[in-house]
């Protein structure tokens, strides 16, 4: 399997932060609010690797961090440290390296993002269909009948009625803005597609379908994927390995299977322990 | 003859740290499996049969132990050490594993459930779909079925499916735990004849059975498990 993406040794502090930030924080110490300069550690010392079409978990309670780290690499964020290599066929990119119109380039043509809050990933002053034919402008497709053609064709694809993509995702329902979310995420067929707590506050049959939507989309695209919850059953249905963070740090990580039914740190366990 | 599988001094426990508690599962395991036949893990109770199983499959993490397994190219890895992409590698292609119990994706047709892993390892639907109503129609689980979630088909007709998906990828080595434990008779005999052709095939076998009556149908070898330590030896024994 080839690999899509290195990640070493990330870290974000939100404030100024001071020498005793690391060691001042994390699961150890209980807290990621570090005492001598209040500067929050939201994320420290995160590396893992992701392979082409491999989906990777990420679990964890608000303020884990979790969220953090789809953030940086997706540029939202920038990091305080670390290093993060994007695999594009023959190249080698940097991603923290690179300059602002690099960044904006990748983010457009080969990374997608999906977050938990449908205003973040959507303009909701355009319609379904503009939101879409947005990504696609961005990535150099032009043509006014292609791009309209291809967004109806991914709204289908999501099922998302094509009939309704000249309204706002404003008057769509919380699982149909995600969907619009997934289409606009995967018009430009990126490699490596971000997932923030995409089900979280939906109906359960919605969620249900949502998941099975991002399942048929890895198989059918081989999509690699970094999948953010705190829900032990989405990474128990999507991920086939999983990381634990917890005030910033990854404590645990393994195979999904082994994490769930073996899980080592006391933290885990408790997690693993308190799943309806 | 080299084995596909050769466990050495396997042992488990259970480390619960909000109870501050050892949980002592299998202990000091050593025994092998080959290709082409069937090796039967007996024991009582709780002296860790299934552990054994899902520290092979890498479910569990061993605590002490090795287990080296030959792949398709002569490669031996010690399962115990191995990286979790190395692990799901060799489950996508070399190992497969049967429960007693159905863990698939909700809302897939039962069809699509069997024909799952030819999928993920890339062959084309029609194909794996062909190969699952094969294995399925084998199974005599009726063709009605097919087309529907097996979230609601009773314990025997889940067993077969969860049969049938197991070996529709033909692992080199293939762990059951208990694979018959619901089925009726009538398709108990069909299950054992179906084990009996992929040995035949050259497939290498690891399972537990709960009818000692299976056990003489289907092994070549036994390996009995004493029963579990006491909790009070293993502390004593993590401490010297």
């Amino acid at each position: 399997m080839k690999k899509i993406l290195e990640v070493r040794g990330l870290s974000k502090i939100h404030g100024q932060g001071c020498a005793h930030c690391y060691e001042s924080t994390g699961p150890e110490m209980d807290t990621n609010l570090c005492p001598h300069c209040g500067s929050v550690v939201a994320a420290h010392g995160v590396s893992f690797e992701l392979h082409a079409g491999e989906i990777l978990g990420i679990m964890g309670e608000s303020g884990s961090g979790k969220s953090t780290v789809v953030k940086t690499l997706f540029f939202d964020d920038a990091p305080s440290a670390g290093e993060a290599v994007f695999f594009d066929g023959e190249q080698q990119r940097s991603l923290f390296a690179l300059n602002a119109a690099e960044q904006r380039w990748l983010r457009n043509h080969r990374f997608g993002m999906v977050y938990q809050n449908p205003h973040l990933g959507l303009n909701f002053n355009v319609s379904a269909g503009g939101n879409i034919a947005e990504r696609l402008l961005m990535s150099d497709l032009t043509h006014y009948g292609q791009i309209r053609e291809r967004a109806s064709m991914l709204l289908a694809r999501t099922e998302v009625l094509p009939e309704r993509m000249d309204e706002s995702p404003k008057q769509f329902s919380g699982g149909m803005q995600q969907r619009v979310q997934i289409a606009k995420a995967l018009a430009t067929q990126p490699p490596l597609l971000f997932l923030d707590e995409v089900t979280t506050g939906l109906d359960l049959s919605v969620q249900a379908r949502i998941l099975d939507l991002i399942l048929e989309i890895q198989q059918e695209l081989r999509t690699a994927m970094i999948v953010v919850t705190h829900d032990l059953g989405v990474i128990r249905l999507l991920a086939g390995r999983t990381l634990v963070m917890k005030y910033g740090r990854v404590i645990e990580s393994g195979l999904t299977d082994q994490i769930l039914e073996d899980p080592q740190h006391a933290y885990t366990q408790r997690l693993v322990a308190s799943a309806l | 003859m080299q084995a596909i599988l050769k466990i050495e001094g396997l042992s488990k426990h259970f480390q619960l740290h909000d109870q501050n508690k050892l949980i002592p599962s299998c202990a000091n395991v050593d025994m092998a499996v080959y290709s082409g036949a069937l090796s039967a893990l007996v024991g009582p109770t709780g002296a860790g049969k299934s552990s054994v199983l899902k520290c092979v499959y890498r479910t569990y993490l061993p605590s002490a132990g090795r287990m080296l397994f030959r792949d398709a190219a002569g490669h031996v890895t010690d399962l115990a050490q191995a990286s979790e992409y190395r692990m799901l590698e060799l489950r996508q292609s070399e190992i497969g594993f049967v429960t007693q119990f159905l863990h698939c994706l909700p809302r897939k047709s039962a069809l699509d459930v069997v024909a799952a892993p030819l999928v993920a390892r890339g062959d084309i639907l029609e194909n794996a779909q062909e190969k699952a109503r094969e294995l399925l129609r084998l199974l005599n689980v009726p063709e009605r079925l097919w087309a529907v979630p097996p979230a609601t088909f009773s314990g025997g007709e889940k067993q077969r499916v969860n049969l049938a998906r197991g070996l529709i990828a033909r692992p080199r080595l293939l762990l059951l735990d208990e694979p018959t434990a619901s089925l009726d008779p009538a398709t108990t005999d069909r299950v054992v004849d179906l084990l009996k052709v992929i040995k035949a095939e050259g497939v290498a076998m690891l399972a537990i059975f709960h009818h000692p009556e299976l056990v003489r149908r289907l092994a070549d070898r036994v390996v009995e498990l004493a029963p579990p330590v006491a909790v009070t030896d293993l502390l004593e024994n993590c401490a010297s």
